[in-house]
């Protein structure tokens, strides 16, 4: 900044330094506006490309962007009540919009689970069975490719790009590939759902277990304990509150993922929202939004809780 | 499990006594231990009965998953092998192919003779599209329509050229043979003598095989040659499903004028060859047949899957610039005010929890279908995400060099510049690099609801069941993407962040 001042004042070595440092700070703020200006290009290119390939145009769209707010606004207040509890309507005119009663799942004569709340049940349960299951084969993958267990770099390398394609491989096409074959329903989902939970944590128990600490697994091969011995007392119970963080993590995700994958027709909520949502039935759409908003941020604040409980604040830093 | 150290069961009970501690809470863990392993056996239990698994997983039609899954890198083609009630036969393509109208692929061998026969009119044997067989109706687009000849229907001799004798070769060992109403199959060194007849139906001739199967005396015969194919052998029609390696037409379609053509004479047409149109150049005329391939549509597949690539980037970056100010505010570090904190925090949260299957449902409605949707809807999410992530990051920075700047009597913004961003700027970048990561992977499936991308084309291309091949085109073209950003972002984040992240 006042560099000009500074350097009348300097030695001959002190300039020389001043000299490269301000050469340095050039280079480095070029290189800044290049990038910059490399990333503006970028972006309005792709913006162009998204508006020339949308189909409405984003400016002609503009005043219709709150529309979905008026499809958000109920008859009376009490419908999303009536919707969610699945009540009858007084406003009902036996079009599907009003037909709150017809989804009750009955448990007896009269007692009923309401059909939203069934169907948020069964997305709550796609995403921690899957979590399950995908825990159970990721917490065997990892340790075969973690390199301080498993010395043989080909059986790492297999396995690590095994769980590479599982994690990259669109769930959207496993459900879709097994919806063709079971039919409608919730396994196909769980089945996507699982397949990529197996991969995004393999991934990320292995790299626990490579930041584990070794000197328990050197004990007990002091002690002459096989590979399992070694993994089942050395290793596991130092991981285990990890692992456990990070499945407490990944079912957030899941519960969301499983969602998504309902509303290509793999079972629960996510098919009657997108159904109520493009038919324009305020009161359901709101009832939905409001149930998986709550089931959302509960899943979200217990694995928060608990995940504070098991390692600390270490549980918040950026999961990879 | 250290039986073999030098110590003697006194020692060891000595040892136990003086940590008692230590063996006492072992136990109630492993107490622990064991509820939680009952407690997930009981709910994987509860949840088999309450998606009905068992039952889901055998009614399951696991038959056509090898079909669908063959589908992904083999193609079939599907030559009928029709008998008229003469007994002279037609070998009918359907219309759309793979080898294109008028084939005459070697593996099909074909005997004519010049006969006089009296034929229909309007004729049965003049349809070409085949009929399909219940199980494959998902064929839908060259499926047959009924038999349309009525009682006013005159007959009238004529000589034509008819198939005497049709040979299929399937490969060297499996090979069909069409002769005087009698197929003969050969497959793994067996011989089948099936006899046609239009009163008693399809008999074999001695027992079938093992690659045989018949429902019914008189129905059709199945054969099936594993991966080189299957056929159904029926009383008037013979369906050929000859299965080869690979993606037909992958480059140029039936109706490209350089279909059917090795590479070699491609290339000199187009570098030295007549102009097929006169219109335009050989070569750009090959660009436009490939990009417009009607099997394959390269030029759309490679426009969505740009879509979902631009849907992560702006919508990951729109993300960050929006909640790169915000989270100053949600820092309660930096901005004293609770109030505002909890306001600011509280705004994430909701971005985030609404999912962003409803942002994207909603933009949707708002834009209409395209990647405007996509984008708003990852920017949204992501928004309440990278702000939450980013308030963190600012409330757990150092603060001496917040100090340090602010002891020199700098101005505020001057303080969260050179104290503050120096600290945070690596962390949040990668953040967003991994957040732009993961997007590209998640665009994909919100793709599928209408909001652009190559989602909803992956979708709809395996509703039909028939394009699983076009399924495989897209994952491979996704999965490159997915690898490549991977690789950018990693070598990015471990740039910014030293060696901590790899």
């Amino acid at each position: 900044m006042a560099a000009s001042a500074l350097s009348t004042t300097l030695s001959d070595n002190g300039a020389v330094v001043e000299r490269h440092w301000q050469e340095l700070n050039l280079r480095r703020r070029i290189y800044t506006f290049l990038g910059l200006a490399l990333l503006a290009v970028a972006l309005s290119g792709s913006l162009w490309f998204a508006n020339a390939t949308n189909a409405g145009k984003f400016f002609d769209r503009l005043p219709y962007f709150f529309d979905f707010v008026g499809d958000l606004v109920p008859r009376d207040a009490a419908e999303i009540g009536r919707a969610m509890f699945d009540l009858p309507s007084p406003y009902d005119d036996g079009s599907l919009k009003y037909n709150y009663p017809e989804g009750r799942m009955y448990l007896t004569d009269s007692i009923y689970v309401p059909e939203y709340f069934y169907k948020m049940l069964e997305t709550l349960n796609i995403a921690i069975f899957s979590t399950i299951f995908g825990m159970f084969f990721g917490f065997i993958l990892c340790f075969f490719a973690a390199r301080n267990l498993m010395p043989n770099p080909w059986v790492r390398g297999l396995v690590r790009r095994i769980m590479e394609i599982l994690r990259a491989f669109p769930e959207v096409v496993i459900a879709g590939f097994f919806l063709a074959i079971l039919s409608l329903g919730a396994i196909p989902a769980i089945i996507a759902v699982s397949i990529h939970t197996v991969g995004a944590l393999g991934k990320l128990f292995f790299e626990v277990v490579e930041n584990a600490d070794m000197k328990p697994d050197e004990g007990l091969r002091a002690a002459g304990g096989n590979w399992f011995e070694r993994v089942w007392f050395g290793i596991v119970p130092q991981v285990l509150p990890n692992f456990m963080s990070y499945f407490l993590l990944r079912l957030e995700i899941n519960v969301r993922a499983s969602t998504i994958i309902g509303a290509v027709g793999g079972g629960g909520i996510g098919e009657p929202l997108r159904l109520s949502i493009s038919q324009g039935h305020e009161a359901k759409t709101l009832a939905i939004i409001i149930l998986l908003f709550s089931t959302i941020i509960a899943v979200d604040q217990f694995s928060a809780w608990l995940r504070r409980r098991l390692v600390g604040d270490q549980a918040f830093q950026l999961a990879q | 499990m250290t039986a073999n150290t030098m110590m003697n069961t006194a020692q060891m009970e000595a040892i136990a006594a003086r940590h008692p501690h230590l063996l006492k809470s072992s136990t109630s863990k492993r107490i622990r231990s064991v509820l939680i392993f009952a407690g997930i056996a009981l709910y994987m239990i509860y949840s088999w009965w309450f998606f009905s698994i068992g039952q889901v997983l055998v009614n399951a039609n696991w038959g056509i998953a090898g079909t669908y899954l063959a589908d992904w890198v083999s193609y079939e083609v599907r030559p009928d092998i029709k008998i008229a009630n003469d007994g002279t036969m037609q070998v009918v393509y359907p219309r759309y192919s793979p080898l294109g109208p008028d084939a005459k692929p070697e593996w099909v061998k074909i005997e004519t003779k010049m006969v006089d026969r009296t034929i229909d009119v309007p004729a049965v044997a003049q349809q070409a599209a085949p009929k399909k067989s219940s199980s494959f109706s998902f064929m839908a687009p060259n499926s047959a329509v009924g038999s349309s000849a009525g009682a006013g229907a005159r007959t009238e001799t004529r000589t034509e050229e008819v198939v005497s004798r049709a040979t299929v070769n399937f490969n060297a060992t499996t090979s069909i043979d069409v002769a005087s109403g009698t197929v003969t199959a050969t497959h793994a060194g067996e011989s089948l003598l099936i006899d046609l007849d239009h009163s008693t139906g399809v008999t074999p001739q001695g027992a079938l095989p093992e690659w045989a199967t018949q429902k019914r005396p008189g129905e059709k015969i199945t054969l099936a040659f594993g991966m080189t194919g299957w056929a159904d052998v029926d009383k008037e029609k013979i369906s050929i499903h000859n299965r080869f390696p690979g993606w037909a037409n992958f480059i140029f379609d039936t109706n490209s004028p350089f279909f059917n053509r090795s590479f070699g004479e491609v290339a000199s047409l187009i570098i030295s060859g007549e102009r097929l149109d006169p219109g335009r150049s050989n070569l750009s005329l090959a660009w436009n047949n490939i990009l417009y391939n009607s099997e394959w549509q390269h030029l759309d597949v490679w426009t969505k899957l740009l879509q979902t690539i631009v849907m992560a980037f702006v919508g990951t970056l729109f993300a960050s610039i929006i909640a790169f100010p915000l989270c100053f505010l949600a820092a309660r570090n930096i901005t004293r005010n609770g109030l505002l904190n909890q306001v600011t925090k509280r705004f994430f949260d909701f971005l985030r929890s609404v999912d962003m299957l409803i942002w994207a449902l909603f933009f949707t409605r708002a834009f209409g279908p395209g990647p405007l949707a996509g984008m708003s809807a990852i920017f949204f999410t992501d928004t309440g995400t990278l702000g939450k992530l980013y308030s963190e990051a600012l409330e757990n920075i150092d603060d001496k060099q917040r100090e340090g700047v602010k002891s020199v009597g700098a101005a505020p913004l001057a303080v969260q510049r050179f104290g503050i961003l120096p600290q945070v700027l690596p962390v949040f970048a990668s953040q967003a690099l991994y957040f732009w990561e993961s997007n590209t992977r998640s665009a994909t499936i919100i793709g599928a609801v209408g909001a652009g991308g190559i989602g909803l084309k992956l979708w709809e291309a395996m509703r039909t069941n028939s394009d699983w091949e076009n399924v495989c085109y897209m994952v491979i073209l996704i999965l490159i993407v997915v690898f490549i950003f991977d690789s950018i972002s990693n070598l990015l984040r471990s740039r910014l962040m030293g060696q901590k992240t790899h």
